[in-house]
């Protein structure tokens, strides 16, 4: 009851804020901030009140929805899902303070949408039917288009149409995949979308679903849906381009929320319901065995590289998204504990990490009105708080022990060296090349001579702290105290671990 | 079943007759309605298909425990599947009397005749979904083919409503005789006009090996040109952007709707009763012929869409590739692909018609039918913007509308039957016609007018109508109910 209050709080939000009127503006913002606190609120009580030591799904609410296909409205959480969830649900807020300021026209339809991306993700991350994941999996599609097309910058109708274009075409895949999942459940009539059940019949000996060829094929179609939200190299074309153009508080939710969709999806669905695919990508031996881990590997180096050679400042922070979430292809690919574990906890802090550098492009473009990054220089000076913010954030995201992206990430490879030497090894120059553009950049915007133009910039103001401050305290807790959020999913970890071992 | 006699069919036939009572009770009020601008025939004909609404449900009641009852000496039958359909045509002509009261480009001095048109246009559909003899398929489908002719005409000072027409009646003339010869093979192998006979004898024959199993695939072939004519279908869809264009939009809304609706009902009972027993199917191999019509019919709606830029013609693309789509279901006559067909047609109902409306209103408004005309209607009308996007987006098939449910349900059934590559091509084509509709799309909310913005106001009557297609767009997903009713109408239809 709590998850489903959760979930549907944002949709009903939606609906009261359509009902307030157009010129209360103030008003609007206020009841959206208010109604995205609820979810927060509840995320906290279940991340507090969720019981680390139990592997299985909890607060399940499952009733029967569409009675002639066996769909059902079945929600639940384990410990992957409840951490998501809370980085959604804290994201929501954040966004909301952030566009309080720089959203110009139609705040109604920006916030009603919003709220109802925000039912979507919610809904995804607890959904335990594959019906109703892929329903609210596709219903992120429809907000997101229009608050990056409506509110975004000069390119935003080719952005948004990309992003659309692209992600359809991956959902469709998945579409197949799941009908002929569907299909393969049993005979007409005892056929079941219920995402447990099928794990289970899917390791039963014997069973349809436990056939390596079917897995195979399932398994490309779901994986080439989630790989375009990741996003995976070859797919990965409409991020750079969506970031670009989004609003700033939209750049947090896509690098911080769905991007995550994908690698949750592949971790719910790929890893755990079709651990033979799995082992067929990733065994490390044939033709197909690297084949995983070798993405992730092309997408850390490639993002890496590409972000070093971006010169606009939210372009190099998209291209390190690519970049960082090639670790957590890596982490899974490898499937062990270490790699796995490390894999989830990278998917939280980068969101966390995304989600303030987003957030720090946005502050100073509202102030420039560019990115150009060779356009600023000596703002150290100038905004001493916000250098500050920035190198915080900069030092998280390139890895810097004690803070949390170090974590994720030396797990990640810790895992896969254990698998794949050469790829794990030839991945570190990932880890160089981040150091070298972070670095980089911090020399070009804050150090040196302070452009005249910007004689008169002023500080970060506290609204913008505000959205930072949440962020920047969880990356410092999660560098020294990992185990605060590894504990919520060691019990999930180590049950995926065995369905993956036992084939 | 016996079949009943002439008398006592008729009071199965209440609807029908209410039919025609009404349209030539539109005609004969009409001579005497002296102010042509006046809506009294338009209101007559409402009320006129209320009752006919009435009549079905009290006439389907009649039925009792009985799934059946065969009319005429067997001319047509009453069942759920053709109460189903009889509702969704009626709820179609309904839909278009009201558009028709708002549009603007209509010819007051015609009215008369116009309705007691579309009041015929629905008797011959009814027809369309209940005949079960060769001779009653035939003489249904000539009696919707020549109301449409007129009515696509129908703009008297329009050129393009004038070659509409014609092209329509070439086309219809071409179908239908083609049609008629490849009847007539039928009878001439099997001796009876009659569906479930037919069945019956093709089956011995073939199995005695005394026809030729060619000779009943280039029937079939035959048969399909008038099928296929009528639901727009590959390679005999070429009438139809044109006339599409060139009709009046309640008109286009109407063909788009009912005649492909009533065009399925026909395909449905004539392969499903006639055809469908395993040894027809083994000796005759038409289902991969039909699954490739289905491909190209959706690949070519889809791909000409493309660079439209008159909505109506977009819509009339977009509504041959739905024509592909649901011809998905067809291919190999299951029950699961019949039953999706049906509830495909309601979803397809309410988002089709839903998006002719908004086409309506804004041809009212600006006087174009551009997709240039769209631009900045977020801004002038948010409700209807906001209307058209769902009902596009149920068109390309995302959820939660309805339009992706009918489409699961579409590629569920191909799935189940092994045909692989036809689900992929139709869920590519899906990816293709998002393109064109979020054109509309990006129109109304990307792009702002280039005149100053108005507010444009809309009646209050205009939302209601508005919001009837609207919540079941939405809603139609969720419920249990039509998925039920749709596998309860399939499952009355005799399969050998």
């Amino acid at each position: 009851m709590l998850l489903s209050l959760m979930i549907f709080i944002p949709l009903l939000g939606m609906v009261a804020v359509l009902l307030l009127p157009r010129e209360s503006e103030e008003l609007v913002k206020r009841v959206t901030l208010l109604i995205t606190l609820i979810p927060l609120a509840l995320a906290v009580a279940l991340f507090i009140s969720y019981d680390r030591s139990a592997a299985g799904t909890q607060y399940v609410v499952n009733v029967p929805w569409i009675s002639a296909f066996n769909i059902q409205y079945h929600v639940g959480i384990d410990g992957l899902s409840v951490t998501l969830l809370l980085l959604t649900a804290l994201l929501g807020p954040i966004c909301v303070i952030a566009s309080w300021r720089n959203i110009e026209k139609g705040i109604k339809a920006y916030m009603a949408l919003f709220l109802l991306l925000e039912t979507g993700m919610l809904g995804f991350f607890a959904s335990l039917d594959l019906f109703l994941f892929y329903v609210f999996f596709e219903l992120t599609l429809l907000p997101m288009y229009f608050l990056i097309g409506v509110w975004g910058g000069p390119r935003r109708e080719y952005a948004a149409i990309k992003f659309f274009l692209y992600t359809l075409f991956g959902s469709v895949l998945m579409l197949v995949a799941m009908i002929a999942v569907y299909l393969s459940s049993g005979a007409p009539g005892a056929r079941t979308f219920d995402i447990p059940t099928l794990i289970t019949l899917a390791s039963t000996q014997g069973h349809a679903l436990n056939n390596l060829d079917f897995q195979i094929w399932v398994f490309l179609g779901f994986f080439i849906g989630f790989a375009v939200k990741v996003p995976i190299f070859p797919f990965h074309t409409w991020l750079p381009d969506a970031h670009v153009e989004a609003p700033t508080a939209i750049s947090v939710i896509l690098a911080g929320i769905l991007l995550k969709m994908g690698t949750y999806g592949l971790v719910r669905i790929n890893m755990a319901m079709f651990p033979q695919g799995m082992d067929f990508f990733c065994n490390g031996t044939g033709t197909w065995g690297n084949s995983l881990a070798l993405l992730g590997f092309i997408n850390i180096v490639y993002g890496s590289f590409c972000a070093l050679a971006q010169t606009d400042f939210k372009k190099l922070v998209a291209y390190s998204s690519i970049g960082h979430m090639g670790f957590v292809i890596l982490g899974l690919a490898a499937r062990n504990t270490e790699g796995v574990t490390g894999a989830i906890l990278q998917m939280f802090n980068h969101g966390v990490i995304s989600g303030m550098l987003f957030l720090l492009v946005g502050v100073l473009y509202d102030r420039a009105h560019h990115r150009e990054i060779n356009g600023f220089g000596g703002l150290g000076a100038k905004m001493p708080v916000y250098t500050g913010i920035t190198t915080l954030a900069f030092m998280a995201s390139l890895g810097l022990p004690g803070l949390s992206g170090f974590v994720g990430e030396a797990l990640s490879l810790l895992g896969a060296y254990d698998k794949f030497k050469m790829l794990t090894i030839l991945s570190t120059i990932g880890i160089v090349v981040g150091a070298a553009y972070f670095l980089w950049t911090l020399q070009r915007v804050f150090l040196g001579t302070l452009n005249p133009k910007y004689e008169a910039l002023p500080e970060i103001n506290g609204r913008e702290i505000l959205t930072l401050a949440p962020l920047a305290i969880l990356t410092i807790v999660l560098g020294v105290w990992p185990n605060f959020a590894i504990d919520m999913f060691r019990e999930s970890v180590t049950n995926l671990v065995n369905i993956l071992q036992a084939i | 079943m016996q079949p009943l006699s002439n008398i006592e069919s008729l009071l199965y036939f209440i609807p029908e007759l209410l039919l025609v009572i009404f349209a030539i009770a539109v005609i004969l009020v009409d001579l005497g309605v002296k102010n042509r601008e006046s809506a009294t025939v338009a209101y007559l004909s409402l009320v006129g298909v209320g009752c006919v609404f009435a009549a079905v449900l009290i006439t389907h009641a009649q039925l009792g425990d009985k799934t059946a009852v065969s009319l005429f000496l067997g001319m047509i039958r009453l069942d759920t599947f053709s109460t189903f359909f009889k509702i969704l045509l009626l709820l179609a002509t309904a839909a278009t009397i009201l558009f028709s009261l708002r549009s603007e480009e209509l010819d007051a001095r015609l009215k008369g005749e116009y309705y007691a048109l579309l009041l015929a246009i629905s008797l011959g559909m009814f027809l369309m979904a209940s005949s079960t003899n060769l001779l009653m398929i035939f003489i249904s489908l000539e009696t919707v083919s020549l109301t449409s002719y007129i009515l696509a005409g129908f703009l008297t000072h329009n050129p393009r409503s004038s070659e509409a027409a014609f092209k329509y009646i070439t086309f219809g003339a071409v179908a239908s005789g083609t049609m008629l010869f490849g009847l007539s093979f039928l009878f001439g192998m099997t001796g009876t006009g009659d569906l479930g006979q037919i069945s019956t004898r093709l089956t011995e024959l073939l199995a005695a090996g005394e026809v030729y199993s060619l000779a009943v695939l280039i029937a079939i072939i035959f048969v399909l040109a008038g099928v296929g004519y009528k639901i727009a279908s590959v390679p005999f869809h070429m009438w139809s952007p044109d006339v599409y264009e060139g009709a009046p939009i309640p008109i286009t809304a109407f063909l788009s709707v009912a005649s492909k609706s009533a065009g399925f009902a026909l395909f449905i009972r004539f392969f499903y009763s006639g055809f469908s027993s395993a040894e027809v199917m083994q000796s005759v191999d038409w289902t991969l012929m039909l699954a490739i019509v289905s491909a190209l019919t959706m690949t070519v709606g889809n791909l000409a869409a493309l660079p439209q830029q008159n909505v109506k013609r977009l819509l009339a693309y977009s509504s041959i590739a739905h024509g592909g789509y649901l011809l998905m279901g067809g291919v190999l006559l299951t029950s699961e692909g019949i039953g999706a067909i049906l509830f495909y047609l309601v979803v397809y109902l309410f988002m089709n018609l839903g998006a002719f409306y908004v086409v309506v209103l804004i041809a009212n408004e600006e006087g174009s039918e551009m997709v240039d005309g769209y631009r900045g209607l977020a801004s002038r009308a948010p409700l209807v913007a906001g209307a058209m996007a769902i009902f596009l987006f149920s068109l390309t098939g995302i959820p939660p509308f309805a339009g992706f449910f009918g489409k699961w349900l579409l590629f569920a059934a191909v799935l189940e039957q092994g045909y692989y590559w036809l689900a992929f091509v139709g869920l590519l084509n899906s990816v293709v016609s998002l393109y064109y509709y979020a054109r509309i799309v990006k129109a109304m909310y990307l792009e702002d007018s280039d005149e100053e913005t108005t507010q444009s106001s809309f009646s209050t009557g205009t939302f209601a109508l508005l919001s009837v297609f609207v919540i079941p767009t939405i809603l139609i997903g969720f419920l249990n109910i039509f998925y039920t009713l749709s596998n309860i109408s399939v499952s009355v239809i005799p399969m050998q």
